[in-house]
């Protein structure tokens, strides 16, 4: 059962984030001031794929925590950073992002002091 | 010739500032939307045990309440950021938070901090200085 809501919590974050990145690129740049959120809002109320990618965000959390209810936090978080890895291996591919030596490489550090961070 | 190069790189770097800006914001209000919702839910009266009743009172906690608003928009702040940085930019950087939730358990909630979640926090910080060198988005501009 853990590593079946591991994989909602983990396809979800990935597909949300996608989603959100691709479409938010899109649109032209987004301010958050007063005006911009209401342009903001709007724009997600119109958008079927922002309003999946809001959906998909309430599975990855709901799915998180019925993990951490019978699960350690411990393995609870380190495991989901695995999206982390997933993301950024697919803006690559997907999103075709540029993922050059000195933020690949400081991606991976980031994600082992994750790791270590949860124990 | 000479003033066009100079505009871009004016363009270029203010862009950067307001990535910088919208990542700090998203950093404060998660990190103060999870602290609020810690401290709320940690003084509620009943177990948050599954019962949907719990958790529509949990609402009326000014705390929690406070917690989701700031969290709601916190999400819409992080979405403004990805439409200017990457989003192989904003996973890492958005990393802080962890070591910001960490210092914040130790300092308002006096959680303990391991030697090993200190070394933890660490390598964040370095990853995230060693991403920070990179350019916000490499894909959009131009």
């Amino acid at each position: 059962m853990k590593w079946v809501l591991l994989s909602i919590v983990v396809a979800a974050t990935v597909a949300s984030d996608l989603l959100q990145s691709y479409q938010m690129k899109r649109g032209g740049e987004q301010t958050a001031d007063a005006r911009g959120l209401v342009r903001l809002l709007r724009r997600i109320a119109h958008n079927t794929y922002l309003i999946l990618s809001i959906v998909c965000l309430a599975f990855s959390f709901f799915a998180f925590m019925a993990l951490v209810q019978k699960e350690p936090l411990s393995f609870a978080v380190p495991a989901s950073a695995a999206s982390f890895i997933v993301e950024t291996v697919l803006a690559k591919l997907l999103l075709k992002e540029h993922i050059g030596l000195r933020r690949g490489s400081g991606a991976l550090l980031v994600l082992c002091g994750i790791i270590l961070l949860a124990r | 010739m000479r003033v066009t190069h100079a505009r871009r790189r004016l363009k270029v770097r203010s862009k950067l500032l307001r990535a910088y800006v919208l990542l700090a914001a998203f950093l404060a209000l998660r990190a103060f939307g999870n602290l609020s919702l810690a401290w709320g839910t940690k003084h509620l009266s009943g177990a948050l045990n599954g019962n949907p009743l719990a958790f529509g009172l949990a609402l009326l906690d000014p705390y929690v309440a406070l917690a989701i608003a700031m969290l709601i928009l916190a999400l819409l702040v992080r979405m403004a950021l990805l439409s200017v940085a990457d989003l192989s930019f904003v996973l890492p950087m958005t990393a802080v938070g962890y070591a910001i939730s960490a210092l914040f358990g130790k300092v308002f909630l006096h959680e303990d901090v391991s030697p090993q979640r200190w070394l933890g926090i660490a390598l964040i910080l370095a990853g995230v200085a060693m991403v920070g060198t990179t350019s916000e988005s490499k894909t959009s501009s131009e």
